[in-house]
């Protein structure tokens, strides 16, 4: 059945994969195992961009699109539509025109009822609410209204044609939609997990709505287990572990790991803070050469990850900088040093970084599992270059674009595993990611991605004129800024 | 640090071809009390080594695992809580993982195990 999706209007490129993602979890799919056919049918209105708050979506049963909404992050409502139109009389004949047997069952005398007025792209006074309100009086509530907390919820929603050039995608005409709310997002995790008030931080902490929409396209959930192989401070691991998962984490600075910044400063007093289940283990690995027995496979549901892409942090492996360059020979550490030596890293690039993290998601998700991580990008000229790593084990299904400053954005890429590991996909999975690191990212090794990032424009050829004219000639339409 | 972990891990150290299962020297230990899933215990169940988990638990002092374990047992609710008491209920604070190979020394510091090989054994 058709149903009316209002999202949040943020994070643009992230609304419609987390929609997916739990519709995935919560079995709208079924037994199709094509990969290509567990999508769900979207719609947009007539004549809408398609960053417009508002979609149509067809999904099997109230049951999932109320199990949807509620999960989610990004979605304002999800609503049986009553009755569309483009002025107030059109609403009000589709909606006398809606089924009975649709309706009545939700206007009865024993039940309670609040109406919302909503609208996007304008502000409406209490009046003008009011107004709306009265004029629904064609609706046969039997009901009571019941403000606080109400059997069902009606939202009376208007969108107007308020011009082109505030920041808000265009809109042509007036529309106006009446529908009974099914399901919608619970924004108040928000302030409960965030990260100004959590106990233990790190520089490159994930923000707690990030962190939600990461794990629900991860798909955690009770009795599956979460890896997180750059675990830093845990804050992946604690949305993986508000939503039941079993979690896992490694990195190769102990000290964030093991020690935090004293005992009641650690990753174990994050999960703490707010009552949640403690990571089944915490390491100290290196995602280069990881210490897992040979011969484990599928051991993970999902691998949610931020790796460091050397920008606001840089990733280390294992191994001197000299040592792996051949100008020094290994160190031996004498025998006494032993336990407290703490190994040399070296630095550790992105695109390596990429191979190693897809190398271990392709032995250790099980078939059907989740890898989703970050992935930066240059912008150039407003576009974003969409080259991203490749593994023969695995399928894209999601990327979105997350634009951090006028010339780099991070994407968030979710694959699902559909081949099985062996030597020879690991031999071919090499010789792409040789390939893929002597086309693509020629100029973003050795630290490039960083310098591009924080040098000033003047040094970019061409850019600073060419940015001059597209500010003019361009409306400026934020797009996915938000 | 949980038998669960310990299952999984083993000395990568270049050239060594048994790394696995390290042995355990308990120095400190704790029990800490997990929430029981018994939908997680059975996807875990096949990518245990089971040998190892027996052996590992016996070093933790715990013997009621049984010596071989098969789906079939997944069944009976005593096994499952045997299994997911060894498994995740048993904690090892601070301790030593031995390389059966090398003899080589991990480190577990507030149940952290250190895996991190020296530049000499990368």
């Amino acid at each position: 059945m058709w149903y009316l999706c209002v999202f949040y209007h943020r994070l643009l490129d992230y609304r419609r994969p987390e929609v997916e993602a739990l519709a995935e979890l919560f079995g709208a799919f079924g037994e199709d195992s094509e990969i290509s056919h567990r999508s769900l049918e979207w719609k947009l209105p007539e004549s809408h961009h398609p960053d417009s708050p508002f979609h149509f979506v067809n999904l099997p049963s109230e049951d999932i699109a109320r199990s949807i909404a509620n999960r989610s992050i990004l979605v304002k409502g999800i609503y049986e539509l009553w009755g569309q139109g483009n002025s107030y009389k059109e609403l009000e004949e589709a909606i006398k025109g809606y089924p009975d047997e649709r309706k009545l069952p939700y206007l009865a005398s024993e039940s309670t009822f609040k109406i919302i007025v909503d609208s996007f792209g304008k502000v409406m006074t209490f009046q003008e609410q009011n107004e709306r309100i009265q004029g629904l009086t064609y609706i046969p509530f039997k009901g009571k209204v019941n403000l606080r907390n109400p059997d069902h919820k009606f939202w009376l929603i208007e969108t107007d044609d308020y011009g082109s050039n505030n920041g808000l995608p265009p809109v042509v005409q007036r529309r106006i939609y009446f529908g009974r709310e099914v399901g919608a997002a619970d924004r108040k995790l928000l302030p409960t997990y965030q990260l100004k008030s959590r106990n233990y931080l790190g520089p490159t902490a994930m923000d707690a709505e990030m962190a939600f929409l990461m794990a629900n396209q991860g798909l955690a959930m009770p009795g599956k287990l979460v890896y997180d192989p750059f675990v830093g401070t845990g804050s992946i691991l604690i949305a993986a572990a508000h939503f039941g998962a079993m979690t896992m984490g490694a990195d190769i600075d102990i000290r964030v790991v093991r020690d935090g910044r004293g005992p009641d400063c650690n990753v174990w007093s994050n999960f703490n803070q707010y009552g949640l289940a403690m990571p089944i283990s915490l390491l100290r690995a290196d995602n280069n050469l990881p210490p897992w027995r040979t011969g484990l496979r599928e051991v993970f549901d999902a691998i949610i990850c931020d790796p460091p892409y050397g920008v606001r942090a840089g990733g280390r492996k294992s191994g001197g900088r000299k040592l792996l360059k051949g100008a020094v020979g290994p160190y031996t550490v004498p025998d006494d040093k032993r336990s407290d030596h703490i190994p040399s890293t070296a630095p550790y690039s992105l695109v390596e970084c990429m191979h190693d993290l897809l190398d271990l998601a392709a032995r250790m998700l099980v078939m059907g599992g989740r890898l989703v991580f970050f992935y930066p990008v240059l912008r150039e000229d407003g576009s974003t270059d969409t080259h991203y790593p490749e593994h023969p084990c695995f399928t894209l299904i999601a990327s979105s674009e997350q634009i951090l400053s006028l010339r780099y954005s991070r994407v968030l890429l979710t694959m699902v595993k559909t081949g099985p590991y062996s030597e020879e996909v690991a031999e071919s999975a090499k010789k792409k990611h040789l390939e893929f690191k002597e086309n693509h990212l020629k100029w973003l090794e050795d630290g490039n991605l960083r310098s591009a990032v924080f040098n000033p424009a003047d040094t970019q050829t061409g850019f600073a004129e060419d940015s001059q004219l597209n500010k003019e000639s361009k409306p400026k339409y934020r797009g996915k800024y938000v | 640090m949980r038998l669960l972990t310990h299952n999984m891990l083993s000395c990568n150290i270049k050239g060594v071809t048994n790394g696995f299962p390290l042995r355990l020297e308990v120095e400190k230990f704790v029990e800490k009390e997990v929430d029981f899933s018994a939908e997680f215990l059975r996807n875990i169940f096949p990518k245990i080594e089971w040998k190892a988990l027996v052996d590992a638990s016996r070093s933790m002092g715990y013997s009621q695992l049984p010596d071989e374990a098969d789906s079939s047992m997944l069944d009976s609710d005593d096994f499952l809580k045997k299994f997911h008491h060894a498994l995740l209920e048993l904690h090892l604070e601070e301790g030593v993982l031995i390389c059966p190979e090398t003899g080589r020394r991990f480190p577990v510091n507030k149940g952290i195990p250190n895996m991190l090989l020296h530049e000499d054994e990368v």
